[in-house]
């Protein structure tokens, strides 16, 4: 099981011949090899890694040809949305988009297009989603997790990468690590994530790592209070961010009085939530 | 990006949105030659980029000729919250016997744009939702299909808006969304939107923010972006694609990702210090990255000591090592400096730091905040 992503995943890459999109293909492959098939306008036809996965000129065509279900994308921000949409307009199942500096109107009628399709978007600006031991789809290094049974969800790249290696040192693995992305719009909240995540037996806890800006750890909160019967740990990130100023991510800006981390935090702890005030002090506090 | 008033007024005018006559002025001389062309009464607005420009004293009705010098050359000299006053918006006075809030916003969780109309502007919105939420309406618009009128005579309808006024509030709201869908805005107000004794509408004060992120498609704001709001290093920052925000404290840091840059700034204020900055490096940072990102973060006199927290990913550690190897000799000044250095190459990064000696390395995260702030108490003692 785990969610979203599980060794049954056929990968097809967007931005397949790119610099970072070969570079990442390569890695998904070498972690998973279900890299099916990659698109690329213009290379339909060629090949990359090791003549092992074909390019096409449109995602259709890559789905005709190899049943891809799961697109990872990494084309460039202008280009981006256009990649999200031809993949709404495929019918891919999960669509992965590790691409940052969207521009958000080109978000909106991406989030107004989902609305009306069973396409699943996770991102933009995301890390991507590591099931260990089955499948990657995106940029989260491999060989920082075990596999095991607590579910992470987070709205940023390294820092995720902090908490899931503190926990594989205490010896705690991990059922899926979902990044949903640090933009003010993005495809799946931590909400919906959250509610997968206790839906899944293969999940028995819960690490949510949020950051200052928008409401979306407020909305978990309330969630959890009312829906959620695993332990859930949490981890807000920019305490010491001032106001009005973008702390590099897109989504990370505190507005007047929306998005501080001690709104976040209090909501969190009236829902009953165990917070750890560093990154690595999640080892110390998961119950095994 | 935001926007001055005379800015968006600009855009307003372009989309037919009735604005006052006016003029710009960058001494107080000028002030009295625009002031003399549009007649008197006129108010004198400082052009900064902050809320509550009236309360500090940055906008002073002028009536006369004999005043406008003097009263210029008081907001010339005078800082608004801090920022100094540059340039003066001259504007036409304009009676008014109402005055209306009418903006466009993003909203983050519906994930649409909202069209926010109150019968109580003058203040700020957030102001107005605290002491008259019943004077505010609001509705989402479809991102595929624009503004409709319907949904403006929805909102005026509900306040009770003089139906007289309904067919201008349309078009203005009309030309609002244009500029809002044309622009990639984020947010446009115009407060207050005022009636005239003619009874037209008319915008008297506006505000926009542009997406940073549609910048490149934005041509026209490349011109008129305004940095006073960013300190000279921060512009230096930007040159070399380095995400740096200054602050007050006295741990200067780099790290990789904007998530583990804040959390490493918290862990400096959890072991006893404030941070000087946020600096995120990005990832894949080549070494010369790292060199300038160094000497950005030790210009700042306030830094006592400097954390460096690399987490690699895409990131390799030897490539920061380099980086930061390239730097170390030329400095001038003799300052703590901790690295922690994890994951992709992290062992060959560490190598490659150990012949400087002035480097304190340390294995997690709490452990290097700890070290670095005990290492700056050290030198401020």
């Amino acid at each position: 099981m785990t969610i979203l992503l599980n060794e049954n995943a056929r990968i097809l890459v967007q931005g397949i011949t790119g610099r970072e999109g070969l570079y990442h293909s390569e890695r998904m492959y070498a972690y998973a090899k279900n890299v099916v098939a990659g698109t690329s306008p213009g290379h339909g036809g060629e090949w990359v890694l090791d003549y092992k996965v074909p390019v096409f000129d449109t995602v259709r065509d890559a789905k005709e040809s190899t049943q891809a279900d799961t697109s990872v994308i990494f084309v460039p921000a202008f280009h981006a949305a256009d990649a999200i949409m031809e993949s709404i307009e495929a019918e891919i199942g999960l669509i992965v988009c590790i691409s940052e500096g969207i521009p958000i109107k080109d978000m909106l009628k991406v989030r107004a297009l989902l609305e009306h399709s069973e396409s699943r978007l996770i991102g933009p600006n995301s890390p991507g989603i590591l099931t260990p031991g089955k499948a990657k789809a995106g940029i989260i290094p491999g060989s920082i997790a075990l596999p095991g049974k607590v579910g992470v969800v987070s709205r940023s790249g390294t820092l995720t990468y902090e908490v899931v290696q503190a926990l594989k040192k205490a010896g705690v693995g991990v059922s899926t690590c979902v990044g949903i992305g640090g933009d003010p719009i993005v495809g799946t909240s931590f909400v919906e994530c959250l509610d997968l995540f206790e839906s899944d037996p293969h999940t028995d806890q819960i690490v949510l790592i949020g950051e200052i800006g928008g409401n979306e750890e407020e909305l978990a909160a309330d969630f959890i209070l009312n829906h959620v019967t695993k332990p859930v740990y949490a981890y807000i990130a920019g305490r010491t961010a001032p106001e009005n100023r973008r702390m590099g991510h897109a989504g990370a800006i505190i507005e007047g009085k929306t998005g501080s981390a001690r709104s976040k935090i209090e909501s969190l702890l009236r829902a009953g939530v165990q917070l750890f005030s560093y990154p690595e002090e999640i080892a110390e506090i998961i119950r095994i | 990006m935001k926007l001055h008033e005379y800015q968006a007024k600009l855009f307003f005018s372009r989309e037919g949105i009735p604005v006052p006559k006016s003029g710009l002025a960058n001494t107080p001389i000028e002030a009295r030659q625009i002031a003399a062309e549009i007649g008197y009464p006129v108010v004198l607005k400082a052009q900064v980029l902050s809320g509550g420009r009236g309360k500090a004293g940055g906008i002073r009705l002028v009536r006369g000729d004999a005043e406008i010098e003097t009263t210029a050359n008081l907001i010339f000299n005078s800082e608004i919250r801090g920022i100094p006053v540059h340039r003066l918006l001259v504007e036409k006075a304009i009676e008014f016997s109402q005055e209306f809030y009418l903006g466009i916003v993003n909203d983050r969780s519906l994930a649409k744009p909202i069209l926010i109309l109150s019968s109580s502007g003058g203040i700020e919105i957030e102001e107005i939702a605290l002491t008259a939420p019943e004077h505010i309406e609001k509705k989402p618009i479809n991102p595929l299909i624009g503004l409709q009128n319907y949904t403006v005579r929805a909102l005026a309808s509900k306040l009770g808006i003089d139906y007289s006024l309904w067919k201008p509030l349309q078009q203005i709201a009309a030309s609002l969304w244009r500029l809002f869908d044309q622009l990639d805005a984020t947010l446009i107000e115009i407060n207050p939107l005022v009636v005239t004794p003619e009874k037209t509408l008319m915008a008297l004060d506006g505000k926009m923010t542009i997406d940073d992120n549609a910048i490149f498609r934005q041509k026209d704001f490349l011109e008129v972006s305004d940095q006073t709001a960013e300190t000279p290093t921060e512009q230096e920052a930007k040159k070399f694609s380095l995400n740096y925000i200054q602050l007050n404290g006295n741990i200067g840091c780099m790290v990789n990702g904007a998530g583990l840059a804040m959390a490493t700034m918290d862990c400096i204020q959890q072991a006893g210090s404030e941070p000087a900055n946020f600096l995120d490096i990005g990832g894949g940072a080549t070494a010369d990255k790292v060199t300038a990102a160094l000497s950005i973060i030790i210009k700042d006199p306030k830094v006592t000591a400097v954390l460096i927290n690399i987490f690699g990913g895409i990131t390799r550690c030897d490539e920061v090592a380099r980086g930061l190897a390239a730097v170390l000799p030329e400095m001038r000044r003799a300052l703590p400096i901790v690295v922690r250095l994890e994951g992709t190459n992290a062992e060959e990064g560490k190598k490659i730091l150990e012949p400087y000696p002035q480097l304190l390395q340390a294995d997690t995260l709490m452990a290097a905040a700890e070290i670095a702030v005990r290492a700056s108490k050290q030198v401020a003692s």
